[in-house]
């Protein structure tokens, strides 16, 4: 099993109601998972503790194999360099960093760059022009192409994407959204998608929503 | 309004305490460095003062009647009438019971050449009262204390006058003395007028005698006072940077709470009105802690409290200090000037602020452009090279050494950033890459800290290294030429050999000193014999010399000469050079001669009575115990009748210089880490406020795999690099000060150049305490980092952003 969450429990610091009460979600590997609910339902909170971001009250998370619970932190960081690649919503890049920097950033942190194969995928994403430019030269849309091209370049098994395309206008959204399905499904990775568009949703095989802490 | 906006301006800094004391310390610090360099300067001075006080009148040059008899009242009004520019001045000593005796020193406080006249504690002292009736007497307060009973003069302490001297008018002296009318000799102004008839004309009975050596030794500390005058400029200028630092920040943080007032329509006028008053008030807050922490760090820092603080606070006020007004101004003075010129910056770029501006603090909006940063160094240093090379005159001297300053800080960003830059492109690994290319987005932010630590640096190395060459010189110059610890002048042939016999008695070693002008190898310079004696073999150090140098030189097969010659005539060891007729001598050994403006030749004493036997020696060393040399002064003056004059003790004078040179010494290295850990402090302030800037920049490379722990590592690992590469830049920047101080400054002052020592163990633990400052101030932010909680890291992707 590629992901594996079993009664998931979360509560913010200082927060009077749990945001997860008892999350259970399993994963495997090449699925293909669109996570909806409503703003501040705990979707992203949900993401974080998946992609070992963040840690879980209760409850299991179990990462291609590897139980997160107790896991050190730099335990947890090794995951997140070789076996999982995050898409926030915004601001994914280093900003310090040109775009070609920025894309070959994790897969060298992995241990598995390739360069061939990485201006493969700056080319698929449109980005070939922009590789010596700076995250703060781009559009949204492209920054968001950058991202996407980041998380692939590394070949993780598993892909968290965070309303990847909430912050693009519709028709840029949909064509990043397509690149990365396509892309993700190339790969064979599995892939957990976090949109509130029931149109986007509606494209991915499996469904999730996220409501009063508990999945349906 | 008003009441609304001080509520909302005030708010800020009572929700963030942390900033409002950074900025607060910040100017405290800025104007404590000032403050403490200036009251270690006072000090510094009021020491040298009191060493050049022993020095006493043979700093001027005199005029002595040839036989030793007294000089008569009508000579010295003919000479006045001539146009000679004299001032007489007798000498005694006064017999209490039983102890030593106190020496008494009348001159004519009217003519008297400047310097001379004491200065006494407080101002009790009225020039009628040092000319009329019973008069005062000044002196130390030791020696008023041992006066006799019959003195009623009124005796006021005066602590720059020599140990063991008292100085009056000189009716009253002639009185005291019972040798009414009589003069023994008159001292010549410095500056004499041209046209006046020779002296051979109007006084044939009298001798002129030029300045003593020990002249040299006034102009060492003339010079040092220039230099650390210069130095509490540099101060100045650290404790500039770390003001407009603070301001900077402190407008930085409050951007958005600024946007927001003027969204909420708050006339912009009155803002910064209420803004530019608010910095005022913390200017003189700040000033007032500034300038109490100064003078409490000097006063700390110098050993002898009781002593300084006098010489400090001004008046003792029924037990507790007073400060001077004018320590208090002038610390006031920059911390409000500091601020006015920070806070012009900082309100004019509020005032253009787009009402939509960005309310995150922006680190590249405080820097100038490197380009423009960059030629503006470029200028500056030019300005500096090209007055170095054709420069003329100590003002000249002194933009020289303000446009090194300001254009070495100047150039330490852009400097920095290609270092960084270069470093990023030969990095390897992905981290590596990211860790350059993040330090050089790190720059702008840091780069006022960062230049406040160079110059602090450069101050350090700068001011050890003046102050190191300094004290070799000056002990090296006082090794050699003073090794004895009397020395006297015989007024004729009866007396040098009277002098000469008292080998036989407690003297170890009797040493006569012979000189002849002469020009060697094109140069003029002075010929001297000396008497083969271990006062020289032990206390001369050679910069060059063939081995057995001394054996060599006291057969008369070589002779030694001064390092002045071997440079300016181009000489080398085993050259042969003419020194008289029929004599021609290979040099054996190159001596260091400080202070001294011309060459000169040592050779054996056989051989120089050989050459020039018309020289009869009237000057000699004596070798004895030290606490028998004023049994031998007063039997001096008893049996032979030597002058008091004639005698210079220069054991005690010696000693005296060397402590206050080690004091200063002392205070100097102490001052050097004050400046640190103020730089260290600027560090802080400037990495603190960054810290809240730079969540975007970390959370990604977070997200992707660093931990906390690794992360922190960097950014201290950072703050390391940064103070080392800066710390590379100090020295070269800190020895061009020193040696524009030391070549450039002190020629212009002193028409000398004073030689200049490396001391590169100084310097490397000047750069490891550096690189511990920084680490120090790294540290916080680098643990708070470590500790962050995910959740924070995380809220930089959140939507609510
Ligand atoms: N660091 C935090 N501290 C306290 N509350 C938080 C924190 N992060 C998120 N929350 C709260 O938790 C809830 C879930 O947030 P989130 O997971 O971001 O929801 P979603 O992504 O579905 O919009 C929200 O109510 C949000 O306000
Ligand atoms: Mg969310």
């Amino acid at each position: 099993m590629l992901l594996d969450l079993q009664g998931v429990e979360k509560t913010y610091p200082g927060a009077d109601a749990p945001v997860l009460r008892g999350v259970s979600l399993r994963l495997a590997a090449g699925d293909m998972l669109a996570l909806t609910g409503e703003s501040g339902s705990g979707k992203s909170t949900l993401l974080h503790l998946a992609g070992g971001l963040d840690t879980a009250d209760a409850g299991r998370v179990a990462l291609a194999g590897t139980d997160l619970t107790g896991l050190s932190d730099a335990a947890r960081a090794g995951l997140r360099r070789t076996t999982v690649g995050v898409i926030f919503q915004q601001f994914n890049l280093i900003p310090s960093l040109d775009v070609a920097a920025n894309i070959a950033f994790q897969a060298r942190l992995a241990g598995r760059h390739d360069p061939d194969k990485t201006a493969a995928l700056a080319a698929r994403l449109g980005l070939s022009a922009h590789l010596r430019k700076y995250p703060e030269q781009l559009s949204g849309g492209q920054q968001q192409r950058v991202a996407i091209a980041r998380t692939l370049a590394a070949a993780p098994q598993l892909v968290l994407a965070d309303e990847p395309t909430g912050n693009l206008d519709e028709s840029t959204a949909d064509g990043v959204f397509d690149l990365l399905c396509d892309l993700v499904a190339e790969t064979g990775a599995g892939l957990v998608l976090v949109t509130h568009s029931t149109r986007l949703a509606a494209k991915l095989p499996r469904r999730a929503h996220l409501h009063a802490g508990v999945l349906t | 309004m008003n009441r609304a906006i001080w509520a909302a301006l005030i708010g800020h800094w009572r929700r963030n305490p942390l900033q409002w004391i950074t900025l607060v310390a910040g100017l405290a610090l800025g104007t404590a460095l000032w403050a403490g360099v200036q009251a270690i300067n006072a000090e510094a001075r009021a020491s040298y003062a009191a060493a050049a006080a022993t020095l006493g009148e043979t700093r001027f040059a005199m005029l002595r009647p040839t036989s030793g008899d007294a000089i008569a009242q009508d000579t010295y009004i003919a000479l006045r009438r001539a146009g000679w520019d004299v001032s007489p001045l007798i000498e005694g000593r006064l017999r209490p019971s039983k102890e030593s005796p106190v020496r008494l020193i009348g001159i004519d406080p009217l003519t008297a050449p400047m310097g001379l006249l004491p200065t006494p504690e407080g101002a009790q002292a009225e020039p009628t009262a040092f000319l009329t009736g019973p008069g005062q007497v000044f002196g130390p307060p030791d020696a008023l204390d041992r006066l006799p009973a019959t003195v009623t003069a009124a005796r006021i302490a005066a602590p720059d006058v020599a140990p063991n001297t008292v100085i009056t008018d000189i009716g009253v002296a002639q009185r005291l003395l019972g040798r009414a009318g009589k003069i023994d000799r008159l001292l010549l102004a410095p500056d004499q007028p041209l046209t006046r008839r020779p002296l051979a004309e109007i006084a044939p009975g009298l001798e002129l005698i030029p300045p003593q050596e020990s002249a040299d030794m006034a102009r060492l500390t003339d010079s040092f006072h220039l230099n650390l005058t210069a130095f509490g400029l540099l101060s100045f200028a650290v404790g500039l940077f770390i003001v407009h630092g603070a301001i900077g920040l402190a407008f930085e943080q409050r951007r958005a709470m600024l946007r927001n007032l003027r969204a909420l329509g708050v006339p912009l006028p009155r803002l910064l009105a209420l803004m530019a008053l608010e910095l005022a008030a913390f200017a003189l807050i700040a000033g007032a802690i500034g300038v109490a922490l100064g003078y409490g760090v000097a006063a700390a820092l110098l050993p002898d409290v009781a002593a300084s603080l006098r010489g400090l606070y001004g008046a003792e006020v029924s037990g507790s200090l007073a400060l001077r007004p004018a320590w208090w101004l002038s610390g006031l003075a920059l911390a409000l000037g500091g601020t006015a010129l920070a806070g012009a910056g900082a309100l004019w770029s509020l005032a253009r602020m787009p009402l939509l501006a960005s309310a995150q603090p922006q680190a590249r909006a405080r820097a100038l452009r490197p380009a423009l940063q960059a030629a503006l160094a470029l200028g500056l240093l030019g300005l500096a090279w090209a007055l170095a090379l054709w420069g003329t005159g100590l003002r000249a001297g002194f933009v020289m050494l303000g446009a090194l300053l300001l254009g070495g800080a100047l150039a330490l960003p852009p400097l920095l950033g290609v270092v960084l830059r270069l470093s990023q492109a030969r990095a390897k690994g992905p981290v590596a890459q990211w860790f350059w290319a993040d330090s050089r987005q790190q720059l702008p932010g840091l780069s006022l800290a960062l230049m406040a630590l160079l110059l602090a640096m450069a101050a350090n190395v700068g001011v050890s290294t003046m102050v190191s060459s300094f004290r070799l010189t000056f002990t090296g110059f006082l090794d050699q030429r003073l090794a004895a610890e009397l020395y006297v002048t015989a007024a004729d042939a009866r007396q040098a050999a009277a002098i000469e016999a008292l080998a036989d008695g407690p003297v170890r070693a009797v040493l006569p000193l012979m000189s002849v002008d002469t020009k060697i190898a094109g140069q003029p310079a002075t010929l001297h014999g000396l008497r083969d004696d271990p006062t020289y073999r032990d206390n001369w150090r050679f910069l060059q010399s063939i081995p057995n140098a001394w054996d060599a030189f006291a057969k008369g097969e070589g002779v030694l000469i001064n390092e002045q010659l071997y440079r300016r005539a181009a000489l080398q060891l085993g050259d042969v050079i003419p020194l008289a007729q029929g004599l021609r001598l290979p040099i054996v050994g190159i001596y260091g001669d400080y202070g001294n403006p011309v060459g000169q030749v040592s050779l054996s004493e056989s051989l120089f009575q050989k050459s020039f036997p018309q020289v009869a020696p009237r000057r000699f060393g004596l070798r004895l115990a030290p606490d028998q040399v004023p049994a031998l002064q007063e039997e001096l003056t008893q049996k032979i009748g030597l002058a008091e004059n004639a005698m210079i003790d220069q054991a005690a004078l010696k000693a005296l210089s060397r402590s206050v040179f080690e004091r200063t010494f002392a205070v100097t290295t102490a001052l050097n880490l004050l400046t640190l850990a103020v730089a260290g402090f600027a560090m802080l302030m400037s990495l603190l406020t960054l810290a809240a800037m730079r969540l975007p920049q970390l959370a990604p490379v977070w997200a992707l795999g660093l931990t906390r722990r690794r992360l922190a590592l960097l950014d201290l690992a950072r703050a390391l690099v940064l103070a080392a590469l800066t710390g590379a830049l100090a020295l070269p920047l800190g020895l061009a000060l020193a040696w524009a101080l030391l070549a450039v400054v002190n020629v212009e002052a002193f028409g000398w150049r004073l030689p200049m020592f490396l001391f590169p163990a100084d310097y490397a633990r000047l750069n490891l305490l550096a690189l511990a400052a920084a680490a120090l101030a790294a540290l916080w932010p680098a643990l708070q980092l470590a500790r962050l909680p995910p959740a924070q890291l995380l809220g930089v992707f959140r939507n609510e952003r």
